[in-house]
């Protein structure tokens, strides 16, 4: 296996993570405003990604430098030809991170109640977004000779890509739900297992359509690994009313690490694929830097990426208790 | 609109906005982690107490600096795809390890400081901050690399077929001696940024008779030394850079001094009014020789004029205008200097005070020191401008011009742009105004403020 494949793969791998991390914190961002019925119990949702939430964002950080450096042509190409995508997505993170800080620190009532709907906004957009992109990325955009996208935001938002945003926005949804039955006590837990149950059928609806369809729009198959995430996801139902969250969050973070498998496999050796002509697809090998460039990232990653996954693994585990209403709470 | 225009206008705004805020992170976490440290060596309360109303104070400035960072990773991609492409294998490198050795270990640690005070053992917690104080230095590293390259492409060669530039030399990159004025100068700012606001803040708690007179006194004492180390460091730095930068970008000096002719020895300009068009000054006073002494430490020596290094530029990379916009240079460059003299003056006033134990400022002085904290956010923003707007029409130096490097309009259209730039415009302000307010109310609630 060469140095451009390996490099395809660690950014998958980023890509992954990053879905895995911020999926349940997008997810609980968007149950907040239901998810209790005063402050301190909006709170206490708050406070159970309290510590991670930033930790979570580094992963896309990580994953749009790896991209930057690894692959230019693709970085360029993508940010700048999904540029609407990209600009809400960067304005909804900039709201949400914020008003996770600012949230606690306003003493008015209706500032904290606007700061909740931002955290809801802040974390909708960016799960829908992703499943728009994803899906695009499987569907091909028009790219041209020059490695430029030629299409218009209309390109973006098809019925696939659309059915693409659903699905990983009610799959996030889902999984927030679930990690909330984990971290969260009493009244809390209660309404966030219900909300499991009552989200789970039309998220697994959603992801059955967008499998169904990805065999349409792409001519490449993807093995296995779809029939895979289907699979983890079916059960949780049954879990949910065995009352064994645990083993139901593990199962959808299956689902989602599948899907995102799935979907960077059926992309390689490409990493974007153009619908105007397959010769014009951007590669690993025609986006790619240098091998000396490449050489010189792997040993960096090699190093660092293994020690932000202890940091985060050590920061998961000093946070590790369920948070109730009655914790110390900083946000 | 014109596409480039308004890219620039973009860049430009997100990225002065964004320094707003970077200083002090990079100032206050080092301050709230030596205020930690004093805790947990002394077992005294009031340190913690003290580390706990600046780490407040850093963490909400902390949050919008990470959320105006997030845009600028994305924006090279999306406004500059030109640019990515022609510099991804040498620039995306530093702003990958940026993101994998510094912002994850921030971004990590600070939710276990925030989140672990009564979590983890005492000297564990204050390790932490020191983390993320250190993931702050490092990340303000590997971004100036990529600046540095920018302004002074060293490690690198032309790819076979001209498209783009390589990396040659990783270790010739990041010991590019451009980055090593460039970091002690940036830091050093952060350090008397952070200082600044220090002093700001408990001199107005002192004004005011606060129940909370020792600990604001401890304060001052401690951003007085701060702020005056750094001060200190900061023109040092800076008068290394300006140095160096004789010999990397010499247009830049010139221009910043609105030297047209070359002189040996050189003046210093005091003011000048000049007329771009015809390069010559219409008004100036110049202080003879000082020039000279400031670029070469002795009071002779050439240094190269605006109109002569035209014509070098135009027989080495073809015909062109090669001339940076002479008035902002020349402003940016004096309101950097300016605001550091009076940084100077104002910290080492508080220092001596603070060391005869004089805690007590008249009114006006107090004021006046107060205000004062707003130099170092005049210094960091004009010092940028002058280092950004100084090096055009050039993006990387003597490689890739700024309109080269745009994304074509084709794919990102004026309209786009107009959108975007006027959406962070808003959102840019809205967030300051939050920022500075919550900054205001916490800073103005003191020490035992309620949760």
């Amino acid at each position: 296996m060469d140095l451009h494949s390996i490099w395809f793969i660690f950014i998958a791998l980023l890509f992954t993570i990053l879905f895995l991390l911020e999926g349940f914190d997008f997810g609980t961002g968007i149950l907040l405003p239901f998810m209790g019925s005063d402050d301190r119990e909006r709170r206490s949702v708050i406070n159970t990604i309290g510590p991670f939430w930033l930790g979570n964002e580094v992963w896309l950080v990580s994953a749009g430098g790896a991209m930057f450096a690894a692959f230019p042509g693709w970085y360029a190409t993508l940010f700048s030809g999904f540029y609407p995508l990209f600009f809400l997505m960067l304005i909804s993170l900039i709201f949400r991170g914020a008003a996770f800080e600012f949230r606690s620190k306003f003493s008015n009532p209706d500032l904290k109640r606007v700061s909740e709907w931002i955290i809801f906004g802040g974390s909708l957009v960016p799960a829908l977004l992703w499943g728009i992109i994803l899906s695009n990325f499987i569907s091909g955009v028009p790219v041209d000779a020059s490695g430029n996208y030629t299409g218009a935001l209309s390109n973006l938002l098809n019925p696939f890509a659309l059915a693409g945003g659903a699905a990983s926005a009610l799959t996030f949804t889902l999984y927030g739900a679930l990690f909330l039955t984990l971290k969260t006590s009493g009244r809390v837990k209660e309404r966030a297992v219900g909300i499991a149950k009552k989200i789970w059928a039309p998220a697994t609806l959603s992801m059955i359509i967008c499998i169904a369809c990805s065999g349409t729009v792409t001519s490449i198959k993807s093995g296995i690994l779809p029939l895979f995430s289907l699979l983890s996801l079916a059960p949780v139902i049954l879990l949910l009313q065995k009352k064994r969250s645990g083993v139901a969050f593990i199962m959808t973070s299956l689902a989602i690490g599948c899907t995102s498998t799935a979907i960077f496999m059926n992309l390689y050796p490409r990493v974007l694929v153009s619908n105007l002509n397959p010769a014009w697809s951007l590669t690993i090998y025609n986006a790619s830097s240098s091998e000396y460039t490449l050489g010189i990232l792997s040993v960096v990653a090699l190093i660092f990426t293994p020690l932000v996954i202890i940091a985060q693994s050590w920061s998961y585990w000093v946070f590790r208790e369920r948070v109730a209403t009655d914790s110390e709470l900083e946000y | 609109m014109d596409t480039l225009f308004l890219a620039r206008t973009q860049f430009a705004f997100t990225a002065v906005f964004h320094f707003f805020f970077i200083p002090l992170t990079l100032g206050l976490s080092i301050f709230t982690a030596i205020l930690e440290t004093a805790y947990v060596r002394t077992g005294n309360e009031r340190y913690k107490q003290l580390a706990k109303f600046w780490g407040n104070l850093f963490l909400i400035n902390f949050a919008v600096g990470v959320v105006t960072g997030i845009v600028m990773e994305f924006q090279f991609g999306m406004n500059w795809s030109e640019y990515s492409r022609f510099v991804g294998d040498i620039f995306g490198v530093p702003l990958a390890i940026e993101a994998l050795l510094a912002f994850s270990v921030e971004s990590t640690f600070i939710g276990i400081w925030l989140f672990g005070w009564n979590k983890l053992p005492k000297a564990l917690h204050a390790a932490t901050i020191w983390i993320v104080a250190i993931g702050s230095v490092l990340s303000a590293f590997w971004i100036l690399v990529a600046n540095s390259f920018m302004q002074s492409p060293v490690g690198y060669k032309m790819a076979a077929d001209g498209s783009r530039a390589e990396m040659a030399d990783f270790f010739a990159f990041i010991f590019n001696p451009h980055v090593w004025k460039q970091f002690p100068h940036v830091l050093a700012g952060g350090v008397v940024t952070g200082g600044f606001l220090v002093i700001a803040i408990s001199i107005w708690h002192l004004m005011r008779g606060t129940k909370e007179r020792a600990a604001f006194e401890t304060s001052l004492k401690f951003g007085a030394f701060y702020a005056v180390t750094g001060t200190l460091l900061v023109t040092l730095a800076g008068h290394a850079q300006m140095q160096d930068l004789l010999k990397t970008q010499p247009m830049k000096v010139a221009a910043a001094e609105a030297l047209w002719e070359s002189e040996n020895p050189a003046s210093f300009s005091l003011l000048t009014i000049g007329d771009e068009k015809e390069l010559r000054d219409i008004f100036a006073i110049r202080i003879p020789r000082l020039l000279s002494f400031l670029a070469y430490d002795r009071f002779e020596g050439e240094v190269k004029g605006i109109r002569e290094l035209q014509k070098t530029y135009e027989i080495k990379y073809g015909p062109g205008n090669y001339i940076p916009s002479v008035i902002t240079a020349y402003w940016s460059f004096r309101f950097m200097v300016g605001a550091g003299t009076l940084m100077l003056f104002s910290s080492l006033f508080v220092l001596y005070r603070v060391i005869k134990g004089n805690y007590t400022f008249s009114p006006r002085i107090g004021n006046l020191i107060f205000w004062s904290s707003l130099l170092p956010w005049i210094a960091n923003s004009s010092g940028w401008i002058l280092a950004e707007m100084g090096r055009q029409p050039w993006l990387v130096f003597g490689l890739l011009k700024t309109e080269d490097g745009l994304t074509p309009s084709s794919v990102v259209s004026s309209t786009e742009l107009m959108l975007s730039l006027g959406g962070f415009i808003m959102i840019y302000f809205l967030l300051t105004f939050t920022d500075v307010w919550l900054l205001r109310k916490y800073a103005v609630a003191g020490i035992n403020a309620p949760e």
